[in-house]
Formats: structure tokens, sequence, C-alpha cells
């Protein structure tokens, strides 16, 4: 376990000892800036009762941060220690397999969430300024929460994968960028499909992101999108572990 | 400390390894000497755990490199060939993320980083960026990182390429002093290294482990003991008949040097000293002697003789 946290602590701190680290926080800020700056005018124009979470969710610049960070974020795990040659000193160290991939992981999923953390001093502006009492409320915001930590989660443990199959970080980055073009494309056309009650839309449903996403927004925790996403993240994490250890494989 | 048996690794169409097995005893400082794509680089990969062999079979510390990975790999300190580094990280930094990597304790990982460093000359760079170090001081990183667990085997691949020549010294003074309390295996394609440090050489050439002994013991084995070469002033025919009856002569060859002397060089039986025979000899024929020397086969000699067929098979 302790190998665990020595791992994680040094992953991260790449992170945050890099300029990476602080150029994606700043693309980060200035996206969620820009999104707010959108939610502000949305709410002045209209003051129907969506909830402002959902007006976040369905800004296009919500979607360019999922889209966009999970490569760049995953990109270096493995494919960076892999050309520079340090993966086989790391590898080569008393330390399983599994410790690899979680510490990596796990870096790579507090620094996605250290990333939004801007988005929250929008929100309590928000919450500080409007005389809505119902502008924000737990039940969505929590909903987002979980929204941006299962998306999250999907999206950086596919990154990570991507990175674990590619030598070099820019394959591993259009690899996941491609995953993430994908999985948009999908979810927009199953978006157009009729919902019907066919076993065939309702397992094609399971890949409407975008749905999903505003459901969550809204509040509503849908148990099939939960699981969906769990165990998406956790088949992608196993793959990657699988991945890592082939290599000790004959 | 090292039992190698019948090794083999392929590639897809190719076999870098090629069935090989040796033993190296606990406390022994071995060196693997071989021209490029020799295999030894995979070979060390295998001994450290980073690959899996194809075949056979490799215990370190009585443990399999296979089965009880971990536990094999806790006994030892690997330093790859090009001693890759995290670039962005301070010495001190690096070299304690190592030692707790390997499983020290916080306090013990503060004792060993001290020593290491001061073991490999580093102790005034502790606060320095990895990255903005010279070749020489990343090398000795590499070595530190190797040896920060107090590991019974330590492998080094190429531990001096691209260094100057006051860095390879250190480096080698560094790695000789390692004998006694560590095994080492060593790697190079440099063969005065080899015959410097190493107490017993490993040959290799296209994956096949072609010659292991001290490298005293290989120049016998090879060159039959060394050459003695004998300059005298003797009409040849005399010269040619007094080796001829030596029993202790078992090949020589008079050539002319020009004016009266006669350059000959003998091979003697079984490693005898033909130089007093010789002197004594020239003595009571009167002859002239103005050399008498004997020739060491370097281990390049014994590298080019043992490697040589192959290469001109191969061409």
């Amino acid at each position: 376990m302790s190998v665990f946290f020595v791992l994680l602590r040094r992953e991260l701190a790449s992170y945050f000892f890099s300029l990476t680290g602080y150029v994606v926080i700043a693309a980060i800020t200035f996206l969620t800036g820009a999104a707010f700056e959108q939610l502000i005018s949305g709410l002045v124009s209209d003051s129907s009762a969506v909830p402002l979470t959902q007006i976040f969710f369905m800004s296009f610049y919500f979607w360019m941060i999922l889209l966009l960070t999970p490569p760049v974020i995953t990109m270096r795990l493995f494919a960076l220690e892999k050309s520079s040659g340090t993966y086989e000193t790391l590898m080569t160290a008393p330390v399983g397999d599994l410790e690899v991939v979680a510490a990596k992981f796990a870096a790579a999923f507090l620094f996605y969430l250290t990333m939004w953390l801007p988005l929250l001093a929008g929100l309590f502006l928000v919450a500080h300024f409007t005389n809505e009492a119902g502008a924000l409320d737990l039940g969505t915001l929590g909903g987002m929460v979980l929204g941006i930590v299962l998306a999250g989660g999907f999206f950086l443990s596919f990154g990570c994968l991507a990175s674990a199959v590619s030598h070099t970080q820019m394959v591993a980055a259009m690899f996941s960028l491609a995953f993430g073009i994908v999985q948009f494309t999908v979810a927009y056309w199953v978006k157009s499909l009729p919902l019907t009650d066919t076993w065939q839309s309702q397992l094609w449903s399971c890949l409407n992101l975008f749905d999903q996403i505003t459901d969550f927004s809204r509040g509503t925790v849908d148990t099939r999108a939960l699981i969906f996403y769990l165990s998406a993240t956790f088949l992608f994490l196993f793959l990657t572990l699988r991945v890592v250890e082939i290599r000790r494989w004959k | 400390m090292i039992e190698v048996s019948n090794l083999t690794k392929r590639y897809a169409g190719r076999t870098a390894v090629d069935d090989i097995s040796f033993t190296v005893a606990r406390g022994e400082i071995v060196g693997l000497l071989g021209p490029n794509g020799a295999g030894k680089s995979t070979t060390m990969r295998i001994l450290a755990g980073f690959l899996p062999a194809s075949n056979g079979t490799v215990r370190v510390a009585g443990f399999d490199i296979f089965h009880d990975s971990e536990e094999a790999r806790r006994r030892i300190g690997y330093m790859p060939e090009n001693n890759p580094l995290y670039p962005e990280m301070r010495v001190r930094e690096y070299l304690k993320f190592r030692a707790r990597l390997k499983g020290l304790g916080w306090r013990h990982s503060r004792e060993r980083v001290t020593t290491v460093m001061e073991q490999c000359g580093l102790a005034d760079m502790g606060r320095r960026v990895i990255g903005q170090l010279s070749k020489g001081y990343r090398q000795r990183v590499g070595l530190a990182d190797a040896l920060v667990h107090e590991p019974e085997l330590v492998i080094l691949d190429e531990p001096t390429i691209g260094l100057d020549p006051h860095q390879i010294r250190a480096v080698r003074a560094l790695i000789k002093s390692l004998a006694g309390k560590h095994t080492v295996l060593n790697s190079t394609h440099i063969l005065p290294e080899v015959e410097m440090m190493c107490g017993r050489v490993l040959i290799m050439f296209n994956g096949r482990v072609l010659a292991s002994d001290t490298p005293e013991n290989l120049q016998h084995r090879i060159a039959g003991g060394n050459q003695i070469v004998a300059e005298i002033a003797a009409p040849e025919a005399a010269l040619n008949a007094a080796w001829e009856n030596l029993a202790e002569v078992e090949h020589f060859d008079v050539s002319a040097t020009g004016g009266d002397f006669f350059r000959c060089a003998l091979t003697p039986r079984d490693g005898f000293d033909l130089r007093p025979v010789i002197f004594a000899l020239a003595c009571k024929n009167g002859w002239g002697l103005r050399e008498l020397t004997r020739s060491h086969y370097s281990l390049e000699d014994i590298y080019v003789q043992v490697t040589k067929p192959k290469t001109e098979d191969q061409e």
C-alpha cells in the first residue's frame, strides 16, 4: 500500500511541478470562465426555471473540456515513461503492476478534480449575488459533481489504456481523443433515434452521453448510467492492467 | 547469486539470446562483454525482471525471476542502458522516491540516500535538478539509485558509456569498490574496462556465451600461455636447431630483423617460463642477446579471436 502512495505522490508532483499541469489548469479556468459568462447572460435574458447546472452542462464549453482534457492529462502516464526509458527503472523496482496502474489513474483523477475547482468559485459567486433561492440547489449541484466524476472517470480510464498501449504521448493523445470523438458522435446519433421499448433501443440509450449528463444536472441519478460509467471505467482499468502485465508474459 | 540455465529469448523472427547458461557467485564482479547486438542488454533486462524469457530459468539469490519476481527484484539494483531518470526531479528527491519505492521506510530511506550520495560523489548535488546535471553526474545518480536499497546484486548496463575519461575513471573506481559487498554484473563493449574491473569475463556473441573465465585464464586457454620474444645475434640454422632441441618449446618462429639479429617468437609448453633457459643458452654459445620479453595477450586479442570466425561467416 505504501508503494501506491509513493507512486501517487510522484505522479501528482509531476503534474504540479510541470508547466503542462498549469497550462491545463489555465485553459480549463478560461473555458469554465467562458461557460460561466454564458451562464450569467443566459440567466439574465431568460429567467425560466431551468437549473443553473443544466445551463452549464448544455454549454459548448463544458463538452469541450470533457473531450479535450482527458487525453492531455492521461497521455503522459505510461507513454512518456516508455519513450524516456524510465518505465524500465519503474518496473524493475519491486512494485506490483496493480499498484502502478492504480496510482497513475488516481493521480490523473485527482488532477482532473482539482482542475474543476475554479467552477465551484463561479457557482458560489452566482449563489452569492442571485436573489432566487432555487438557482443553486444541493441536489442539482450534487448531480453535477457526480456527472463530472463519472464522465471524467470514464474518459480518463480510457486515456490510461491508450497511454499504456502507446509508445509516444502524441499517439496516446490521438488515440484517446479519437475515442472521445467517436463516443460523442455515437451519443449524438443515439440522441436522434426514436425512443422505443425494444432492448436494442434501451441498450443504445446507455451510450447517450448528452441525455445522461442532462439528467445528472437536473439532480436525477439514473442507476443505469451510474452502472454503465462505473463498469466501463473498471473495464478500461482492467484492460490497462492486462496491457501492463503482457510485458511479463512469455 | 545468479543462476541462469538454458535461457533463450526470441523476438518475432529473431533469437536475441540463444540457450545460454552461467552462474555468478556472491561477491564477484563479472563483465559481460560483446559487440553491439550480441544480446547483452536483453540478458540483463531478463535478469532484472523487465522482460520474460522465452525459455529457460533465471534465479537470483534463490528466487525465480519469473515466479517470485517481486522478491527477486527486491534484491537487485539495476541501471539500464542510457540511464533513464526523471529530469524534472531534484537529485535527493529522486533518490528518496526510489528508496521508498524499493520498500525502505521513511527514516531508513533518508539515511541510505545520504550514504549513497556520499559514496557516489553527489554530496553537494542534492538540490540540483536532474535535467540540468552533466552526463557524468547523471550517471552517478543512476548508480546511486541502483545501490540505494543495498541490493545483493547490482546489474549495470554499459555504466561508462558517453562519459569523458575522468568520469570513466571515477565510475570504474566506484564499481570496483563494490566488490565483496555486492555482486556486480556489468556489461560493456570497451575491453580495457573489463580487464581493469572484473574478476571474470563472459564473452557474448550472437546471443551465445562463447567464453567465461578470468581474464588470465582466458589468456592461457586461448593463446596457450604467453609468447616469448627474443632477439639474438646467431646463425639462423643454429637458432632453429636450438629451439627444436628444447622440449619446453611448443612452437617457434625465427625471422630476420636486419643485421646479425634474428627475432625468435617462441610459444612455451604449459605456460613454462622460457626466459632463463634462453638467457643461459645465449651465454653458453656466446650469442648476443638484445631483447628478451614476454608478450601478454590482451583481452582484445582474445576477444577478436573468439568472435572472429563467426563475424566472417556472417559477412
